[in-house]
């Protein structure tokens, strides 16, 4: 049976984090189809003809697709997806929309954000924030997966050259449309796929003084990152938050600056490869999980920080 | 207009499981259990729109062992006006409990129905969007502002870019995300007054709902466990080690 990924893209430009998913897709084994669904995304499906293993790219390019909705892109997967023996996509804020709609639709289960594939049918995937992590088989005829990107190494972006079909399929519900967004604008790297990643937590303060940590994130090309206490007293957007519930992000260096580690916060950043905290709190359970941790003043240590690099 | 409100039994979110030594799953054995934290937001933003006079009822829905009376007690106190458990003590995945929610939603003709976005045990972030198919309304997911207006609802969203702020027509589904509130502790007068509101015991046979999964567990093991490291005496130290010994910068 083949399968079907369904690629996350601005319209404009396919996300990396398809690579990724692809990867898994790899490891399933079968031919690989991926649809791109929006509306003026016709470099992003080149770029998803171009990458390793993709057999096909189905296009669908009409407003109906444009902002994403979860209510059009379900009726157009579950319709194409019939064909195939698996559905996969990112287990990114498009995919844990759309893809359980599609699952309901086809009445199967989904398995959410999967981070390792042991054959066609079975799957370990983190529970409990992290805190256990579940091989879970399906019987289903379809199976419906959101994957973990971090959890895979990408496929490689060029040498593929699969053909682009375009459809013609239109599934517009009519019950929902894209009123406004309001979209973090930064030159830094993005979160789940940076190399490096600072972080700031309650002991920052305010907003203000994540300056001081942008300063640090931009001599090392880093991604800003944040816990959710910082982002609940409004010193930093949502989009920044790193956890359980928030983004997991898997660099090759995590600085975490005034986060004390709760669980929550260490589902989304324990996977990452050397781990810095800085906290003036000894006993703070971050040092549990640091490489190397920094017990002193963030306000002392972030400026030194910043002067020695 | 009628609200409905999906809330789930769950271990505590200050609790730290541990894996059971036969990796069958994870020790629940005296455990401290509690309202999943997103439903308790989902039962407090039904009681802000009852507040602002948006909406008349509030009926709240737990699926799970009988204890779990104890949740929909919970949300009556928090200012929800009747409870339903639909009662089982087997394993409640997603889909099934989207059927169950989507019998429910039948039954009572809500416009507005809320959930938790995910709940903190299996982690699947799906039952809300599940419903929503399976009952053909919209949805709002990860909601972080609600406004009904008229016969719509803005739903702001916490998206992975940022915000973004969806239209839809009633009757719909919300999922709420952190950011849509803080909610309230029950008061005990509240608490007290909970104890007489109704509370209706129902099975998932008595909405013709089969609990056959199709996922099995096949083990349930420990993450592979981080050490922690060393402590850095100084700034420069933190420097050296990252350049020289883990390569990082
Ligand atoms: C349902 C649910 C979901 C959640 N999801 C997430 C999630 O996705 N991500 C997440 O992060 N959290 C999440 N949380 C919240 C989590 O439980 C913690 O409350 C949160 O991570 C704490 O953030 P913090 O470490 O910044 O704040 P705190 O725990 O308050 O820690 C602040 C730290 O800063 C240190 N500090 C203070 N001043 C200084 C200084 N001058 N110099 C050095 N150090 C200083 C203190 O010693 C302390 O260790 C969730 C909680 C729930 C209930």
């Amino acid at each position: 049976m083949s399968i079907l990924v369904i690629a996350d893209h601005d319209n404009g430009s396919l996300k990396p984090v398809t690579l990724n998913v692809l990867s898994a897709a790899v490891a399933i084994g079968g031919d690989i189809d991926v649809l791109v669904a929006g509306e003026g995304c016709s470099a992003a499906a080149e770029a998803a003809a171009s990458a390793e293993g993709v057999s096909k790219v189905l296009l669908a390019d009409n407003a109906a697709y444009g902002h994403h909705l979860a209510e059009n892109l379900s009726a157009l997967v579950t319709d194409l997806g019939k064909g195939y023996g698996h559905i996969l996509t990112s287990a990114a804020t498009t995919g844990k929309d759309f893809l359980p709609r599609v699952a309901a639709l086809l009445d199967v289960a989904q398995i959410s954000d999967i981070i390792k594939v042991e054959s066609a049918d079975t799957f370990m995937r983190p529970i409990y924030a992290g805190n256990a992590i579940a091989t879970v088989q399906s019987s289903d005829a379809i199976k419906v997966i959101t994957v973990r990107g971090t959890a895979f190494d990408p496929v490689a972006a060029e040498g593929g050259s699969a053909t682009v079909e375009s459809l013609d399929n239109v599934q517009d519900a009519g019950s929902s449309s894209f009123v406004s967004e309001e979209m973090a604008k930064s030159d830094r790297p993005e979160l789940t796929a940076a190399e490096i990643v600072v972080s700031g937590g309650r002991g920052m303060q305010n907003g203000d003084n994540f300056h001081m940590l942008e300063k640090v994130a931009d001599k090392l090309g880093a991604a800003m990152g944040a816990s959710r206490a910082a982002v609940d007293a409004g010193f930093v957007p949502n989009d920044m938050q790193v956890g359980q519930t928030g983004k997991i992000v898997a660099p090759n260096l995590y600085i975490a600056v005034g986060i004390s580690g709760a669980i929550q916060h260490l589902a989304g950043m324990s996977g990452s490869k050397v781990i810095v905290a800085i906290n003036k709190d000894e006993e703070a359970p971050i040092f549990q999980v640091a490489d190397y941790g920094l017990v002193a003043d963030l306000f002392e240590a972030v400026p030194e920080l910043d002067a020695a690099l | 207009m009628k609200v409905l409100v999906a809330v789930k039994r769950v271990i505590d979110y200050n609790v730290k499981v541990r894996v059971k030594a036969d990796n069958s799953g994870v020790d629940l054995t005296n455990i401290k259990m509690a309202m999943n934290p997103f439903c308790e937001i989902a039962v407090e933003e039904a009681v802000r729109l009852k507040e602002k006079g948006v909406a008349s009822e509030i009926v709240v829905v737990s699926i799970g062992p009988k204890v779990a009376q104890e949740q929909v007690r919970t949300a009556l106190a928090l200012g929800a006006d009747r409870g339903i458990l639909i009662e089982t003590d087997q394993e409640v995945q997603s889909l099934q409990a989207a059927k169950l929610l989507k019998a429910v939603v039948d039954e009572e003709q809500p416009q507005l129905v809320i959930l938790g976005k995910q709940s903190i045990d299996s982690d699947n972030n799906q039952t809300g969007q599940m419903l929503a198919a399976l009952a053909g309304m919209p949805q709002g997911t990860f909601a972080s502002e609600v406004a009904v207006d008229g016969d719509k609802v803005n739903v702001t969203r916490e998206v992975d870019g940022g915000l973004m702020t969806v239209a839809l027509t009633l009757p719909a589904v919300v999922t709420t995300d952190l950011r849509l509130n803080e909610p309230r502790y029950a008061s005990l007068p509240n608490i007290m007054k909970a104890k007489k509101k109704p509370l209706d015991m129902k099975s998932p046979a008595d909405f013709g709902v089969e609990l056959k999964a199709s996922l099995t567990t096949l083990k349930v093991e420990e993450p592979p466990k981080r050490s922690a490291g060393i402590k850095v005496a100084d700034i420069a130290e933190l420097v050296d080690k990252l350049k020289n010994e883990a390569k990082v910068i």
